[in-house]
């Protein structure tokens, strides 16, 4: 229980998640990561090593750099799949929805 | 309450069907999907093409808070008003590759209609990355979700 604690706690934080979104999409190196933020590279590694710490970042050695990459296993157990993907999609239909029907009020 | 969105996401297999239901007449479903100016509003990207029929493409932009530009694009294959749109999704510079949409619209009453939208991706890790990237932009709005189960932990 409690590494599954440390694991809500780190990404209870706004810069913590921001890293994780960025790493959705590309494994990135630390210093890649840190260019994406305003705070000092120091702080942009402490959060890493937290992530890296409860598991939801994994570090690959890829010569002399090392990459960072989500831990889906990890991300599942912490969000429930699915969840958010359907809440992405969900709000999109939801917008569709409103705006066809003020549409339809205007013909 | 029923979701009006689902996901129906098989583990092991490289596709996924969403599904939905709206309170609008078939046609206007399927004109959310073909009005460039509607396409905008909807999905939050600049369209700068959309050629709604057999061998048409599309394209669309959409800038990030950070003032990136990030493009996706697609060909259509098949084309029936108010019944189907068949056409590949790309986002662009990204390793994700192209996946396969097949998008199907059914009316169920006269204002009501559905939408089943089945993705195929080139592989089930691909399927699953995808996933990841939903997640990665709903983890913000399910945080308090998560808030709430911390406090039941603790």
């Amino acid at each position: 229980m409690e590494s599954r604690r440390d694991v809500f706690q780190a990404i209870a934080d706004p810069t913590r998640r921001a890293i994780l979104t960025l790493l959705a999409v590309q494994a990135l190196t630390p210093g890649a990561i840190a260019d994406n933020f305003k705070s000092s590279r120091q702080t942009i590694s402490k959060h890493i090593r937290i992530l890296a710490e409860c598991e939801l970042l994994k570090p690959e050695q890829n010569g002399r750099e090392i990459y960072y990459h989500i831990n889906a296993n990890k991300m599942t157990e912490v969000a429930g799949f699915i969840e958010p993907f359907r809440k992405l999609w969900d709000d999109r239909f939801n917008k569709l929805e409103t705006i066809m029907k003020t549409y339809k009020t205007k013909k | 309450m029923e979701q009006k969105t689902k996901i129906n996401a098989e583990d092991g297999r490289q596709e996924l069907v969403i599904t939905r239901e709206f309170d609008l007449p078939l046609e206007l479903l399927f004109k959310a999907y073909v009005e460039p100016d509607i396409v905008e509003q909807w999905m939050g990207t600049k369209v700068l093409k959309l050629e709604s029929k057999k061998h048409g493409g599309y394209q669309f932009e959409t800038t990030d808070p950070k003032g990136n530009k990030h493009g996706f694009n697609g060909v259509i294959h098949e084309f029936s008003p108010n019944q189907k749109i068949t056409r590949t999704f790309e986002m662009e510079h990204t390793r994700f590759g192209v996946q396969l949409e097949f998008l199907e619209f059914a009316k169920l009453t006269d204002d009501t209609s559905k939408l089943t939208m089945h993705i195929v991706y080139r592989s089930v890790a691909l399927r699953d990355q995808m996933l990841q990237i939903g997640m990665a932009q709903g983890m913000n709005l399910a945080h308090n979700r998560l808030q709430a189960m911390v406090g039941k932990l603790k």
